[in-house]
């Protein structure tokens, strides 16, 4: 199931016609204590980009951008209960939603895991 | 991702560097700029740190806050002309919480003013300390001398642990009580220390000469009960202690009643007035301010920030100066002006975050009890 992240420290992972986006290692790491994430609504239509979640921290909100188009299918819920998930498993159980992939070939833009540990490496 | 823009405090100048900046950075701390100066926002995170500072004891470095030195001829008289509270009746080695007001009564900044026998210390904050000098300088008599003493730095240790910690280093500090000062020596260096802070919790504030910092913020976190604690740490902890932030809680727009800060106008100044804004002030402490500033409780998890406005029902009525996750308290709490008709602790109002609305309840402040040592032996 490849991965692919965003210069906005998103990543998505595909699979088929789905995927699941969440926020990077590196992100949460920057963002520090993760207190309050809002996710999208299923059926909430995303534009590459565009906003599509916020995520708090002690010390302010941020926005969390869609990777690409599509649909949402689910919003992770177990967030609501748990914000830290976000900072203790960032690229697994911490996941922000699921998505239907609107049009495929803007993954083509998109940087794989190296390029973007490359990208990270030199802000 | 990217960081939803909030009111930014850069000017046009160029940052400054804190006499202690190569210490932080080497303390892993993440520096952003504040006031002016690059600032360690946290170094191991803010929710590690706040909660470390209500168990044990943290170093916070408030070296961009201005230290002034007043003296000469009935300065005390002089700065009462500028300032609410009974400056005269300070006594040697004592301390008060102040404001600077403008002539209609308006906060220009919150203060610390210290009787040092000789002169009168003043601390007043980074981020405005060049208007300060200079309304100091244009209105204070030609006969009363302004020094502003950029060769000292200020650390702050603050928590429960801070007076076994600093007693190791400065004895005398342990005999010091909650706004009490006093000279000593560390180290062969003139040090001031004062029992004060802006956490809520006990602690000292040490004025010393920049060359001494880093071996002092050395020896301090060289020990088991000390850490170093962030500006992040530092606004969530005295949000909880309902302790108001200059240039968020207060402004030149608001009045020490409004703000809820009439504590800071002494007994005497209320009889007498003869202070910047006496009218108004004098005002509404008999009749009631058209506004207060309230402590809010946030249902639910949604932080609640700076700027997000307050309604009762469809009304808008006031709006939010600070707030955040409070990590003592485990849930969102703000601070914000309300009319006086909805200031009642208990009164149930609501946020607006996103478009959406928060229900919020007003509350009496601290959220986090204070816990100042007034006595000796107590």
């Amino acid at each position: 199931m490849p991965r692919y992240y965003t210069e906005e420290h998103e990543w998505i992972d595909v699979d088929g016609d789905v995927a699941t986006v969440g926020i990077t290692d590196f992100a949460q790491g920057q963002l520090g204590d993760i207190v309050f994430v809002e996710v999208p609504d299923t059926g909430a239509e995303l534009s590459q980009g565009g906003d599509a979640a916020v995520v708090e921290s002690v010390k302010a909100a941020s926005d969390v951008y869609a990777p690409v188009d599509g649909t949402v299918t689910e919003g992770n819920g177990q967030l609501e209960e748990d914000p830290a998930l976000v900072n203790s498993d960032p690229e697994g159980e911490g996941w922000f939603f699921r998505m239907t992939l609107g049009d495929k070939s803007q993954l083509e833009g998109l940087m794989d895991a190296k390029a973007y540990k490359a990208f990270c490496d030199a802000l | 991702m990217s960081e939803i823009e909030q009111t930014g405090d850069e000017g046009a100048v160029e940052t400054q560097a804190l006499s202690l900046d190569a210490w932080h950075r080497a303390q892993g701390g993440r520096m952003v700029e504040f006031a002016g100066y690059w600032m360690p926002i946290q170094y191991e995170g803010i929710m590690a740190e706040h909660l470390w500072v209500r168990e044990n004891a943290g170093l916070f470095d408030v070296s961009h806050m201005g230290q002034l030195l007043i003296s000469g001829d009935k300065v005390a008289e002089a700065l009462e002309t500028l300032v609410p509270g009974d400056i005269s009746a300070l006594k040697p080695g004592r301390m008060r919480y102040s404001l600077l007001l403008d002539e209609d009564g308006g906060i220009l900044d919150d203060l610390m003013i210290t009787n040092e026998g000789d002169q009168f210390g003043i601390v007043v904050n980074g981020a405005v300390k060049w208007e300060d000098i200079g309304h100091l300088r244009e209105n204070l008599p030609d006969d009363i001398t302004l020094n502003h003493n950029e060769d000292y730095g200020l650390l702050a240790l603050q928590g429960p642990k801070a007076v076994v910690a600093l007693a190791r280093l400065v004895p005398e500090s342990a005999g010091l009580v909650f706004m009490q000062a006093t000279r000593a020596t560390w180290n062969g260096h003139a040090i001031a220390i004062s029992r004060s802070g802006y956490t809520g919790e006990d602690g000292f504030e040490i004025s010393l000469p920049n060359e001494a910092l880093t071996d002092f913020a050395d020896a301090l976190c060289a020990m088991d009960e000390v850490k170093p604690i962030g500006l992040g740490a530092r606004d969530s902890l005295r949000l909880e202690a309902g302790l108001p932030l200059y240039g968020h809680d207060l402004d030149p727009a608001i009045d020490p009643v409004e703000a809820d800060l009439a504590f800071a106008i002494s007994k005497r100044r209320r009889e007498e007035g003869g202070f910047p804004g006496a009218a108004r002030i004098l005002g509404h402490l008999a009749d009631g301010s058209p506004r207060k500033r309230v402590g809010l409780l946030v249902e639910g998890k949604l932080p609640v920030r700076e700027g997000a406005k307050l309604f009762d029902g469809n009304t808008e009525i006031g709006v939010v100066t600070s707030g955040g996750f409070a990590p003592s308290v485990g849930a969102p709490i703000a601070m914000g002006y309300v009319p006086r008709d909805h200031a009642e602790p208990g009164t149930a109002i609501a946020a607006e975050v996103r478009g959406k609305r928060v229900a919020c309840t007003v509350t009496a402040m601290p959220f986090i009890p204070h816990r100042y040592v007034r006595k000796q032996g107590a």
